[in-house]
Formats: C-alpha cells, structure tokens, sequence
C-alpha cells in the first residue's frame, strides 16, 4: 500500500469510527456551547459587555473543547494496539499521526467552526466580524490538534494525563489564542485583520510541517514505556 | 571527533560514566560553591553599597541585582534543559538526562524569583503588583512550561521514558518560545494603553554595571552547584542497584 493511500485509509477509517460513536463526537461541541452560555449567566446579560468579549470569549471556549477532545486522538488505538501496528508500519509514523490530526479535527474542529456563527450571534457580535472569525477558526484550530498532537502522544500512556495535558498543552496554545482573538476585534472594529490572518496562517504551515515529528517520536516513547 | 579535540571529546567521554561523574562533582562542588559565595559577596556589595542611588528610582532599583541576573537564568537554563535533553535523545546519554531534568526545578525557582522580584519593584515604581507587562507576561508563561516539565517527569514511573518524554517537551518548548514571545510582545503593543508607561532606561552606568555583571555570573555558578547537587541525587537514585553505589554507602 502507498503512503498516499495508507494516509487515506487512516483519514476514511477514523471519520467511520467517529461516525459509529456519533455521541462522543457531539460532546466537544455541546461542551462549547454550554461554556459560551456560561459566560453571560457569570457576567450579566449586558450586551456592550459581551460584545467586548465575545471574540475572547468564543476562543477561549474553542481552546478548552480542543483540549478535552484530545484525548480522543489516541486513546482507542491506544488501548487496542491498533498504535503498535502504526508503528510497526512501513510508513514513516509521523505522516500517518497527521492523518489521524486530520480526521480528528474534521470530527472535532470542523464542528465548532460551523456552530460558531450562531454563538457569535448570541454574544452579539457584529456581522463584519463573523466571517473573520470563521477565518481565525478554520486557520487556528487545525493548529490546536497538531500542537494538541504532542501533547496527547507524551501523555496517553498514563493513567491521569488529564490535567498535565492541560498544563503542557495550554501554554503553548497561546500565540493562537492572541493572534485570532485580536484578528477578530479588530475586525468588529472595521481595521484591517490581513497580518493576524497571514500569521496565524503561517503557523498553521509550520505546525503542519513540524508538529507530527515530535508527535511520533513521543508516541514511540509512549509505546515502549 | 574530528572538530572536537581529542583531549575535549575523552573529558566528555568520561564524564558520561556515572561513578566519574559524581566523583569528579564532588570534588568540584567545594570549589564552585566558593566561587559563588565570593562573587555574590562581591556582586552585593557593589550594588548595595557602591553603586550610586538611581536619580529616578532612588534606592529600589537596587533589586535588579537579583531581578535581571534571574531573568536570564530563567531563559539561559530553558535552553541548557533542550540541549541536554536532545543531547539525550540523540545519544541515549544518562547523564544528559539528568543534567536536564536537574535543571528543570532550579529554572522553574530562577524564573519565579524574576516574577517575585518583578512584582516587589513594581509596587513602589509603577503603584501595582503586576501588570500585563509583555515581558512579564512572557516570563509567567515560561514558568508555565517549567512546571509542565516537571509534572510531567513526575507523572512518569520509569524515568528513563519521563526523561525521554521530557526531552520531547523541552525541544518543543524551545522552539515556541520565541513566538510565545513575540506574540504576547505584538498583543501587548495592541492591547495596552498608556497606563503604565515604563521609565525610559537610560543606558546603565558602569557603576552599576559591574555588580550587575558579576551578580550574573554568581548565579551561573549557583545554577551549576544547585543542578550538579540534584544531578548527583538524582544519579545515585537511579544507580542505586549498581555495584559502585553500594560501594559508597559502605
């Protein structure tokens, strides 16, 4: 079998399982959901308050679900050795961790990108602004499981790698959070948001290339240990 | 081995060999602790006692010998903790290992006393305890990564693999690190408004200068004394199933 097909068959296989397990793949998103509507139960229902803050508020939402979803990257192949296989595999390992990226975040990541026009509705935010954040979600999600990806693979052999997931993942999600959130309040602002897009853009090629590396070799770690 | 001279790669050589090592650090610890005590003793006394009160600051500024010379540790140490930790991935060098992971926790205690320091100047000079400071901002992020390296390690039974896994971690961090940077720099410019705006540093007089030097070489020295102590604990921890362990506690 070819890499391209190997890749392919990765992607086709996942987008299956999820389809099989339909109830998980719709928690990520009722998790988002529900922590949006938090925050103006917290705040108060002011609607200059939650304009300020929507873009803040739905990426925050946005990083915290990608965090939780994570675990669902390797947990499954984990446990039933489909990861040995991958290892074992004539393909390079990292190339077939980036077809499960894939497949994940078209099951985790797509979902809050289609849903989040209306929570930008429900926070009030202004129509220029919906379709850069669209744009700052399609560009920076994908960051947030390729990023996620190490953090997942360092962690899945242990019995509680919840809250150090947190803790080695969060930090480094960061310059996404900054560069998309300011990409949209700029946005609802009417200034020009190209350089924020074209960053955020820029780190989402150089995750793709560089994060499934260090995915692999922690992955490798993790199966030996 | 040919750009390393030869003399060079056989010290290295044999400073991987555990029972060399901590042999070799124990004869040597006496002497660096020393050296560190002098030049902190030294590095003190100019910048407490010889170095002129600021014309702005008055006396507080006094507290960068300890605030700048930390600041870098914090930074300088996160990069000893990659190299050493690729040093060990590559190589498959126990002694990188540990090198890196003793690192870790003395970084982690350089960088919160930037913070702490940071914050006990900010209140006199610009009347808060913290603000969201591009620099200070980066600076709790980067004890952020610290301490997601050390959890790490710690969650971790076999600690070859954690050192492993950490390694992974610290190569990562260092290569985000500069956009972490970077970005909170750019969001910073953006975000704040002239609230707090930063006396202007005019270039530092040699009077100053010089404790200020010597203190950051001091706390080199105490970064070398305080990561070979834990080093050399860490090292007879995992040897101590070895013969030449054994042979020290009798």
């Amino acid at each position: 079998m070819s890499l391209s097909n190997a890749f392919i068959a990765i992607i086709r296989r996942d987008l299956v399982l999820a389809y099989r397990r339909r109830a998980e793949v719709a928690n990520p998103l009722l998790f988002f959901v529900l922590v949006i509507t938090l925050f103006p139960l917290g705040l108060g229902a002011q609607t200059k308050l939650l304009q300020a803050m929507a873009p803040g508020i739905i990426w925050i939402a946005a990083l915290l679900a990608a965090m939780l979803s994570l675990d669902s990257l390797f947990r499954s192949d984990f446990d039933d050795g489909s990861l040995e296989q991958f290892i074992l595999s004539p393909h390079p390992l990292s190339v077939l961790i980036l077809a499960k990226i894939v497949a994940h975040w078209l099951v985790t990541g797509l979902p809050l990108l289609l849903i989040s026009p209306l929570l930008a509705i429900f926070l009030g935010m202004p129509e220029q602004s919906v379709p850069v954040l669209l744009w700052t979600l399609l560009l920076g999600t994908p960051v947030l499981s390729l990023i996620g990806s190490i953090g997942v693979a360092l962690t899945v052999g242990l019995r509680r790698g919840g809250m150090i997931l947190a803790l080695l993942v969060l930090p480094l999600y960061i310059p996404v959070l900054i560069f998309a959130g300011n990409a949209v309040e700029m946005a609802g602002s009417g200034l020009p948001v190209g350089a924020q897009l074209n960053i955020l853009a820029a780190i989402l090629f150089a995750a793709l290339v560089l994060a499934p590396l260090p995915a692999a070799a922690a992955l490798k770690m993790s199966m030996n240990g | 081995m040919f750009l390393i001279p030869d003399s060079v790669g056989r010290f290295f050589h044999r400073m991987a060999s555990p029972p060399h090592f901590y042999t070799f650090t124990g004869r040597l610890l006496p002497w660096l602790t020393a050296i560190f005590i002098i030049l902190t003793a030294v590095g003190l006394y100019g910048g407490l006692f010889l170095a002129p009160a600021d014309y702005q600051q008055g006396d507080s500024y006094r507290i960068i010998y300890i605030h700048v010379p930390s600041a870098w540790m914090s930074l300088f140490i996160y990069v000893v903790m990659a190299v050493a930790g690729a040093i060990g991935l590559v190589w498959r060098i126990k002694l990188a290992e540990i090198v890196m992971i003793s690192s870790a926790t003395v970084g982690a205690g350089f960088t919160f006393i930037a913070l702490l320091t940071g914050s006990l100047w900010g209140k006199p000079m610009w009347g808060t305890w913290w603000v969201w400071d591009a620099r200070l901002t980066s600076e709790l992020i980067l004890l952020f990564l610290y301490l997601g390296v050390i959890a790490l390690y710690g969650a971790i039974d076999d600690k070859r693999t954690a050192s492993r896994a950490v390694a992974i971690l610290a190569i990562v961090g260092v290569v985000n690190i500069p956009i972490i940077h970077y970005s909170v720099e750019w969001w910073n410019t953006l975000h704040q408004g002239p609230t707090v705006s930063k006396i202007d540093k005019p270039s530092i007089h040699v009077s100053m200068l010089i404790p200020l030097l010597t203190m950051a070489v001091a706390f080199k020295f105490y970064y070398l004394v305080a990561m070979l102590q834990r080093a050399r604990t860490e090292l007879i921890q995992r040897e101590r199933n070895s013969q030449w362990v054994k042979g020290l506690i009798e």
